[in-house]
């Protein structure tokens, strides 16, 4: 092991480390986690048949323990913080977290006293998604973004 | 029947507990004291030639900063349909700051339950005879009432 460590562009690793990202971007399942009105895009996103989540390899979960992704969608309040908190923690590791829209991700409008400003104050976010709500297509252009952070991964070759 | 008409027969059953009636735009409201608004409501939704069967809104208002307004602070507003007869009217009872207290109409319409329940949530009024009178928007161990007038917009 300590030899892999060291040598640093290995062929051997490196296809290894493709071959894997790879295979873990193609098939991100995620949880729907639609709280307000982003959750109608993301609805529109994987059941619609215009925009189609499944050919990129997504399936939608409805729990946190089979999933590799948590897709927040809308806007987070201090009473559903803790639930938030909860569900991340159930998901199994490597997990990914999108907040998909302004609400999530920094809070919206709603600068106010029941509304956490940005749901990274909970939970740490990789893929932010702006827009009120954004498109589908610009929830496809976040997954593809969390595709492409995937791929740049490595395991075997820390 | 004519909404006037239906303030007239609640001042004619309940002398003495009418304090005005307000129209505009169309819309009728009744200022009534709040010593028996839960017997008027009762009256008013068994009553067959009135049968407000149908409590369409419950809430307050807050009128601690309201231009050349002297009265108690907060007014909780009943608004009800009937659903046999088409018609519809509008109560309005002034509560006071020190004791901000009415009777329930939960026993009357089911959905009051509800409506009574975001009102002391988010403006403090108690309800007496409330079944289960606790926080139902915000998280159960909040301090304050957000929507009366002094709340800050972002919260302490």
């Amino acid at each position: 092991m300590s030899l892999l460590n060291t040598a640093p562009e290995i062929t051997l690793t490196t296809k290894v480390d493709d071959l894997l990202n790879y295979v873990r971007k193609s098939s991100v399942w995620y949880m729907m986690f639609g709280l307000a009105c982003c959750a109608i895009e993301m609805i529109q996103y994987y059941a619609a048949p215009q925009h189609d989540f499944d050919r990129f390899g997504t399936v939608p979960r409805p729990s946190p323990r089979q999933s590799d992704l948590l897709l927040v969608a809308g806007t987070l309040t201090k009473k559903m913080a803790p639930v938030v908190r909860r569900v991340y923690d159930q998901m199994p590791e490597p997990r990914y977290v999108i907040a998909m829209g302004s609400c999530a991700a920094s809070g919206g409008i709603f600068n106010t006293y029941s509304v956490v400003q940005g749901v990274d104050n909970i939970i740490p976010v990789d893929v932010y998604i702006p827009g009120c709500p954004p498109r589908p297509e610009a929830l496809m252009h976040g997954i593809i973004k969390l595709q492409e952070k995937i791929r740049k991964e490595h395991y075997i070759r820390k | 029947m004519d909404p006037l008409q239906i303030a007239k027969i609640i001042e004619e059953k309940f002398a003495g507990q009418v304090l005005g009636t307000t129209t505009h735009a169309g819309q009728v409201g009744v200022s009534l004291k709040k010593d028996r608004i839960r017997d008027i409501c009762l009256f008013l939704r068994d009553e067959p030639a009135v049968k407000m069967d149908h409590l369409s809104d419950l809430t307050a208002v807050d009128f601690s900063r309201y231009p050349g307004d002297a009265g108690p602070r907060f007014e909780v507003v009943y608004t009800m349909i009937s659903i046999v007869h088409r018609h519809r009217i509008r109560l309005k009872v002034r509560v006071p700051e020190e004791d901000p207290r009415v009777d329930s109409v939960a026993s009357v319409w089911q959905t009051a339950n509800w409506h009574e329940r975001e009102t002391y949530d988010l403006m403090g009024i108690k309800f007496d005879g409330h079944p289960d009178l606790r926080r139902i928007l915000l998280p159960e161990d909040w301090e304050g009432h957000p929507l009366r007038k002094e709340y800050p917009l972002k919260g302490y």
